[in-house]
């Protein structure tokens, strides 16, 4: 054998080899790429589909749910009510850190079991300051504690929002009733916006959320609670799917103290106007230039 | 120049009068050759890497399957160890350029024969980065979202919009500036300055503007004050002109001795002399920024604190910074010591050790503090996974095989081992 048919040949095997390696090291992303239909990789984004696209996606949805979770669910497009404009307000005096919003936020929306999410954090804070720094979110005992008030953090559809101007491939935007929103099947999982957010208000999916299909509220929206694919972005949406269809979202129904107020900012006659018309009202990090729609407020 | 060049007119007449849709096939498969064709210690260096890149490729493949779950990344500390290579990459990229400008802007003839070198260097950094922002993204399939007129590309108002272009933009200027180069001396055509030095030239601009957008990236968020700061762009600058130099000392010594291309001592010597004053550029920033951060103290230097001397009994990170600037300082001594300044060893020695020291520095120790105490001021740290490690090791890996195939492809071409017609091989490694 001359040596350079011995070269060919060798150089022959340590391909097949190499190649061989390469396939089997790829391997396990077979779990990943059997889990996404064709369908599913060239859909559109959410604001480029025409009305009759939006039905045929929304059965989609509600296939890929059955087909997955094996829970009959209905999704649904509530769209933006002309004339309202969407606001919180948080009376601190009273929320006593019972932390029932949260509760009722991890059902209402289908958050992961596993790790217990929510988009609601309350923050248990010394009295005589608002200071984070000596606040804690893990606090484990009766409330209300004594010395300790609480603040409760969630999204804070900023009006000026700093998750919306990094996002690279618009997949949350602000709606026109001034709820932020985001586009499960469009975000990239880059995490800019959970960097960009000044309030910890964003929430990435590092593994497929967990719950089990009799646990999954089948009242559902596209932008808001429907379950949530892994590797992508998710936050509080006001409730859309029930806020647009006028019920309250599922944390002011679920306050026991009546601390949270949520209305029609453009409705002289709702609770949301009266508070923001009476009370002191301030919000978080005013400085950031942020424009928050949620707004807190003491009693006094 | 212009007599050898008319020789070689003359002499590749046939081969010039071919068509490029005949040459440049021949042209690639002869890259591709090249690649693969060398002695024991060439196979065995890239055998090592193909088998570190495959382990990378084996983590992020399960990374797919499992989800980002297999990183030690979490809600609070949202990016880690892969947007920290990717940042320091990006420096190392636009270090690079370092070359180009002696040999371009100050007509450096001896740099101007190895200058490919530096851009070659860029080529490999680039992709390494490109690599890394993958991995960091839960859904690498909707990567075309952000492709302008497929996707929807949010550009100008997002800085990572911005970045993409940059860093494609510069991957491309690069591949055309060698890709020309090294494809004519395969056909035996003399350069046109009209094909390559308008692109050289937008590329040293080009350099600094990938640098400075990726700083933007972190420096445009106002709820998070260890990045919401001016100097950061300086800084990355900088650092990208301390790794870069001293990678390519390193590199150019190792080509010296184990690869066929002259390594006159002009060019190392010129960038170690870029060196010895980048390395206190970086660390007088570094010190501004030091005295800004714990002098005023307050909320805003919690991170700073945190970096360096720990926070309510979380210290991470404290070892690595200290281990950072004991690395820098010490580098810096040493290249403008009257030792450092005779023996040559001493230079590589601090090029390792700078090398490594802004490694930590600007990638877990910018990255990470950012996101400690968090924007609520939780203290969550942050301590890569197992996968994570693998990942980096294989991407860098595959980084290093990619410069090291391409540094093999153009001295073949450029010392005339490779070309149409016999006049090729008679001819230097100038261009």
């Amino acid at each position: 054998m001359s040596d350079l048919t011995r070269r060919a040949a060798l150089g022959a095997i340590g391909a097949t080899l190499g190649a061989a390696a390469f396939a089997k090291a790829m391997e396990p992303l077979q779990k990943f790429t059997s889990g996404i239909t064709l369908d599913q990789f060239l859909q559109r984004h959410y604001r480029e589909l025409s009305p009759e696209d939006v039905q045929v996606l929304l059965r989609r949805v509600e296939e890929d749910t059955l087909r997955d979770r094996g829970a009959h669910v209905e999704v649904r497009d509530d769209k933006p009510i002309p004339g309202v404009q969407f606001g919180y307000a948080l009376n601190l005096s009273v929320c006593n850190g019972c932390r029932k919003c949260a509760e009722a936020c991890h059902e209402e929306n289908n958050h992961d079991r596993a790790t217990n999410q929510s988009y609601i954090r309350v923050f248990e804070i010394n009295q005589g300051s608002i200071d984070f720094e000596t606040a804690n979110t893990t606090y484990d005992h009766a409330v209300p504690a004594p010395g300790k008030y609480y603040m409760p953090v969630q999204c804070q559809q900023c009006d000026n929002a700093p998750c919306v101007s990094v996002c690279p491939v618009e997949a949350t935007w602000k709606e026109e009733d001034g709820i932020v929103v985001i586009d499960y099947d469009w975000c990239i999982g880059c995490r800019y916006c959970e960097a960009a957010c000044p309030y910890h208000a964003r929430r990435f999916n590092w593994t497929k959320p967990e719950i089990d299909a009799e646990e999954i509220n089948p009242d559902q929206g596209y932008l808001s609670n429907r379950v949530r694919p892994q590797g992508v972005v998710e936050k509080c949406h006001f409730c859309l799917h029930r806020t647009r269809r006028g019920k309250l979202p599922a944390c002011v129904e679920a306050c026991p103290t009546g601390a949270r107020v949520f209305g029609n900012l453009l409705d002289p006659d709702s609770p949301i106007r009266w508070v923001l018309d009476n009370k002191r009202v301030f919000v978080l990090k005013e400085e950031l230039g942020t424009r928050p729609r949620f707004f807190y407020f003491f009693d006094s | 120049m212009s007599t050898a060049n008319t020789t070689t007119t003359t002499v590749l007449a046939s081969a010039n009068d071919e068509s490029h849709l005949v040459t440049y096939p021949r042209f690639l498969w002869e890259c591709l050759k090249i690649s693969f064709a060398g002695g024991p210690i060439f196979y065995a260096w890239m055998t090592l890497l193909t088998a570190l890149a495959l382990v990378g490729a084996n983590a992020w493949a399960n990374q797919m399957g499992e989800g980002m779950i297999l990183t030690n990344m979490t809600d609070h500390v949202s990016w880690g160890l892969y947007i920290a290579n990717f940042t320091f990459g990006v420096g190392l990229a636009a270090g690079a350029v370092m070359m180009v400008i002696p040999a371009y802007l100050y007509d450096d003839e001896e740099m101007h024969d190895v200058v490919i070198i530096g851009e070659l260097l860029a080529i490999a950094a680039i992709i390494v980065c490109v690599a890394f922002v993958i991995v960091d993204m839960g859904r690498p399939d909707r990567l075309w979202h952000m492709i302008p007129g497929l996707g929807r590309f949010h550009w100008p108002m997002s800085m990572l919009a911005w970045d993409v272009l940059v860093l494609n933009g510069y991957l491309l200027l690069n591949l055309h500036i060698t890709g020309y180069m090294i494809y004519s001396r395969f056909i035996g055509k003399p350069l046109r300055r009209t094909w390559y030095v308008p692109f050289v030239f937008l590329s040293v601009a080009w350099a600094i503007s990938i640098h400075t957008v990726t700083a933007f990236l972190y420096t445009g968020l106002g709820s998070r004050p260890f990045w919401n700061d001016a100097i950061i762009a300086p800084r990355f600058i900088a650092s990208a002109f301390v790794t870069g130099p001293a990678f390519l000392i390193l590199a150019l010594n190792l080509i010296r001795r184990l690869g066929r291309l002259e390594i006159p001592d002009g060019p190392i010597e010129t960038l170690t002399s870029i060196l010895r004053v980048t390395v206190w550029i970086n660390l007088f920033l570094l010190s501004a920024e030091v005295f800004t951060q714990f002098y005023t103290g307050g909320t805003h230097a919690a991170s700073a604190h945190y970096l360096y001397f720990g926070l309510e009994g979380k210290r991470a990170l404290v070892p690595w910074i200290w281990s950072a600037i004991a690395l820098n300082g010490t580098a810096a001594v040493i290249l403008i010591s009257p030792a450092g300044r005779r023996h040559a060893g001493l230079v590589l020695v601090s090029c390792v050790m700078t090398f490594t020291g802004v490694w930590i520095e600007k990638g877990m120790g910018m990255v990470v503090p950012g996101f400690v105490p968090s924007t609520m001021h939780e203290l969550v740290e942050y301590v890569p996974s197992l996968t994570e490690w693998k990942l980096t090791v294989g991407i860098w890996a595959m980084g290093i095989g990619i410069f090291t195939v391409a540094v093999k492809i153009a001295t073949h071409m450029l010392t005339g081992r490779s070309g149409l017609g016999p006049a090729a091989r008679s001819r230097g490694g100038r261009h």
